[in-house]
């Protein structure tokens, strides 16, 4: 299964993909897709049975920057420093967890997708899979981020009149 | 339903069920656009009681987050104590001793008939049976004396630990386990005499609230609704985690896909979880309930790790994400009833309104672990 | 008895006086009762005695109805106020009635008012033909048990103007159930009391009562030779009256897990108060009527010692049914209730009454 999947999916050209000790890692298949891969990943998911698991984001301010700078944090200080002047493209990540339930051991796919974090949006997948509408609203309710195509990103958690996302490691109360 | 189209261009009205309505046990507000008492849609309205758990998990250290756990599914805290600990323990390579894993799956097993226990209730309470709700606290509440007794508390627990247990249990915990499954098993013809084999009950649970193995996949619903829809999966047999795979149980599965499938996959499973609690408390071996090498401050190793277990309503899955310090980056709670609730909007087409709370009922829904 | 010591010593001064009081009063009510020559006064003071009778009814019906639930539940019930709790009824009627009536905005004021009155009042209308004892009716009418029926079903229009005029869609709704719960269910009771008019030849409850003296073979219930269905109908009858007072498994009107209170949910203070004393009014009522016309009345199942305590065990013991089947069941929807009705209910009422005909035929009474 796993590595008909592999092949699946890396007929697509993702940016990578690794299997991942599941003991260590908690999944099977690690895969770095771009945007405008995520909707035809799912579409080959959904394929091969597999069921969506959740959908999240990351936001990975500050880590360009500390990449930039030395990657070393001393104990207990704030991991990332925002760095003054123009800083390097900051970037936030979309995490698909899929998961297969026919199978034991089940396997479980995680699929990330890095955006721009000025620019947050990728496509919707949410025509694939309908649970993604709920995970997707729940992402832009934390991170702002975008799903085109989505039939309806208002306010989920958050109020309806909400105007922050409150993941958003800038954001303050 | 032909009788759906028919009704599109017919008089309909706005119901607003909740966020205060007895049928959604808590703070669950649904938009009902009815034709009469047809459901033509049903928008669930979420976050009334909205918390940011996950915020608060980043500014929090990575045991300090630990209680949190207990304050999302109320009903049945010890499970997600459980994936919290379990991936926490997973990204920093503890091992927890034999005992505390033993432990950890009687209080967990303990906690999901207690869970199950109150939905039998409130799910019959919904159908507007009063009586087995207080029978069924009235076996809850033995429970929640034996769970006090060794963690403390009885509802949000807090018990487990980074590489093993809070505390040890003593011998009247063991004792009252095992006077606890006897009284429960002997409980169990009852309530299927009054409720399981009611002719009322059976009329209005059988066949209605479809929910077929499909739509759960699509939606990622997990738990006894899966199960209900003929589709074997259980995270403690398919990705088994602590000592499950040393027990010898069943998991119920039925294939009818109706409220009564659901209903007798959580009936089904309380005595399962006896079987398993009796057999660990069989075997409990002796030793430490603590791991001796768990560092004073967590600081998980940079990456991202995920974990999951079989909570009383499905599977609840946590992935942290660790850039090295001792609090977690981002932590990502997926909790089971988030996606069965998701559901709810398209399996609950065209239903009468009480089938629609009853489908509502049977689906388990416990609010703040949707909200979060 | 759980009492508080202190409530014990307060309370024991009244003991002895309430326990000789109490009967000497009852007897003496009966006595009076029975004495007044008929007319005017006489429907006056039973109509005043009725009143409270069916007040009385709906505050110990509650007070009963906690007990038995709780007991059901393996709880205790009321217990707090006055021995076994007794005294909780009168408190409750006391907070009740000091409550605010509360008219929410958009409300017809008018419907909105009338509409508990229009539940209440026909039930204790309904008891003036009630024969409690021998002599112990207010009105011994000829058409008794047609007036009963006519007044019954005024009791829907309440629900009804109740659920209209509170402008919540939830009240609405149950309205709308409540109709077609009372007419459908109405369609089989009355299909039995046509039988039960062809086999007593009367419309008269006392003359009903008196065909059933004698032991408890004589009951309506085991007549088998006007119909071998005769228990078959009594449950029917049961059943039915349980649907017209909108009691558990039938209560889709109030539903409280889908409609919060359903036609009552506006409802506060007295409002809601009345509409629960017409509740248990036609309680009472129903299980009259079943006693009345199926179980012998005030006759005494021995043929000895017959008399309105008779009456009021058969009755109790009924009402105990009613509310133990409430705990017990789940409620049905009103698909399915409507079903029962018209696919089971009203065909099996319709062979009885062909049935009847044609044994009435044979053996004529």
């Amino acid at each position: 299964m796993i590595t008909r999947l592999k092949e699946k999916l890396s007929a697509l050209n993702p940016i990578s993909i690794t299997e991942t000790d599941h003991a260590a890692k908690g999944y099977h298949l690690d895969v770095a897709a771009s945007p405008a891969q995520v909707v035809a990943m799912a579409e080959i998911l959904d394929q091969e049975g597999f069921a969506i698991e959740a959908v999240t984001g990351v936001d990975w301010l500050g880590e360009a920057a500390a990449v930039a700078k030395k990657p070393e944090v001393a104990e207990g200080e704030e991991p990332v420093v925002e760095t003054p002047g123009e800083p390097p493209e900051e970037q936030m990540e979309v995490v698909y967890d899929f998961s297969h339930s026919g199978i034991r051991p089940l396997l479980r796919i995680v699929i990330r997708c890095r955006i721009n974090r000025g620019t947050p949006e990728l496509p919707t997948i949410s025509g694939v899979y309908p649970g993604a509408n709920w995970h997707e609203r729940e992402t832009h309710d934390f991170f702002g981020i975008i799903f085109t195509g989505h039939p309806d990103l208002s306010p989920l958690l958050l109020p309806e009149d909400a105007d922050f996302h409150p993941l958003l490691k800038d954001f303050k109360a | 339903m032909s009788d759906l189209a028919r009704s599109q261009n017919q008089e309909t009205f706005v119901l607003n069920l909740g966020p205060q309505h007895p049928a959604t046990h808590g703070v669950l507000r649904v938009k009902l656009t009815m034709d009469g008492e047809y459901i033509l849609r049903a928008e669930p309205v979420l976050g009334y009681i909205h918390r940011m758990h996950e915020k608060m998990g980043e500014n929090r250290t990575w045991a300090q987050f630990m209680p949190n756990t207990g304050r999302l599914d109320y009903l049945g805290a010890l499970s997600y104590n459980h994936g919290y600990a379990l991936v926490v323990e997973r990204a920093m390579g503890i091992t927890v001793p034999e005992r505390a894993e033993y432990l950890r799956v009687i209080t967990v097993e303990l906690n999901r008939i207690a869970s199950h226990l109150l939905w039998f209730g409130a799910f019959v309470l919904d159908l507007g049976g009063f009586t087995p709700l207080l029978y069924a606290f009235d076996d809850r509440e033995k429970i929640l004396d034996l769970l006090e007794s060794v963690t403390g508390s009885r509802l949000t627990f807090c018990y487990f630990r980074f590489g093993g247990l809070y505390n040890d249990v003593d011998d009247d915990f063991i004792t009252g386990s095992r006077a606890f499954i006897k009284r429960l098993r002997s409980r169990m013809p009852d309530y299927h005499n009054l409720v399981t084999n009611n002719i009322i009950m059976i009329k209005r649970l059988k066949d209605v609230g479809l929910i077929s193995a499909e739509m759960c996949r699509k939606y990622g619903a997990t738990g006894p609704v899966l199960r209900g829809s003929g589709v074997d999966f259980d995270i403690r047999k398919n990705e088994p985690y602590s000592v499950y795979s040393e027990f010898d149980f069943d998991i119920p599965v039925y294939h009818e896909c109706d409220s009564m499938a659901r209903y007798m996959v959580r009936m089904d499973e309380i005595e399962q979880s006896l079987r398993i609690i009796e057999q660990a408390l069989d075997k409990l071996p002796e030793g430490p309930v603590m791991a001796e090498k768990v560092p004073k401050i967590i600081k998980a190793p940079k990456g991202d790790y995920y974990a999951a277990v079989e909570a009383a309503r499905g599977t609840f899955g946590i992935r942290v994400v660790s850039d090295g310090t001792n609090t977690p980056y981002r932590l990502k709670l997926r909790s089971p009833t988030y996606s069965n609730l998701s559901l709810y909007e398209e399996a609950s087409q065209g239903m009468l309104l009480a089938d629609a709370l009853a489908l509502m009922g049977s689906l388990d829904l416990v609010i703040p672990e949707i909200d979060r | 008895m759980i009492l508080h010591p202190e409530t014990k010593k307060a309370l024991a001064p009244f003991v002895l006086p309430g326990l000789i009081a109490g009967p000497v009063l009852i007897v003496g009510l009966y006595l009076f009762l029975t004495s007044i020559p008929g007319g005017l006064a006489r429907v006056i003071i039973f109509c005043g005695a009725l009143i409270i009778f069916a007040a009385l009814n709906a505050a110990y019906l509650v007070w009963l109805e906690r007990k038995v639930c709780a007991h059901i539940q393996c709880r205790i019930g009321p217990k707090e106020v006055g021995p076994f709790g007794l005294i909780q009824p009168l408190v409750d009627g006391i907070k009740l009635m000091s409550k605010q009536l509360l008219l929410p905005k958009g409300i017809d004021p008018f419907l909105f008012k009338v509409a508990p009155l229009l539940v209440l009042v026909p039930a204790v209308m309904s008891f003036v033909t009630i024969p409690f004892g021998e002599h112990l009716a207010a009105r011994n009418i000829n058409i008794g048990l047609l007036m009963i029926f006519a007044f019954a079903s005024v009791n829907v229009l309440g629900l009804l103007l109740g659920g209209w005029g509170s402008a919540n869609k939830y009240a609405v709704i149950s309205a709308a159930r409540a109709v077609s719960q009372n007419v459908a269910y109405e369609i089989p009771m009355l299909i039995i009391v046509i039988t039960m008019i062809m086999v007593t030849g009367t419309m008269n409850l006392n003359e009903i009562v008196m065909q059933q003296s004698g032991w408890f073979g004589n009951w309506y219930i085991f007549r088998f030779t006007a119909s071998p269905l005769m228990p078959v109908a009594f449950l029917i009858f049961f059943v039915c009256s349980l649907a017209e007072t909108n009691r558990a498994p039938f209560d889709l009107g109030e539903a409280e897990s889908e409609l919060i209170a359903g036609f009552h949910t506006e409802y506060s203070g007295m409002g809601f108060g009345v509409f629960f004393m017409g509740e248990y009014a036609n309680i009472v009522i129903g299980c009259s009527l079943a006693t009345i016309l199926f179980l012998g009345g005030w006759q005494s199942p021995v043929g000895i010692a017959s008399g309105w305590w008779w009456f009021l065990l058969k009755l109790y013991t009924l009402i105990f049914c009613v509310m133990w089947v409430r705990w017990t069941y789940p409620r049905t929807t009103l698909w399915g209730l409507l079903n029962l009705s018209w696919k089971i209910l009203i065909p099996i009422t319709l062979f009885n009454l062909l049935l009847t005909g044609a044994m009435l035929k044979i053996w004529p009474h």
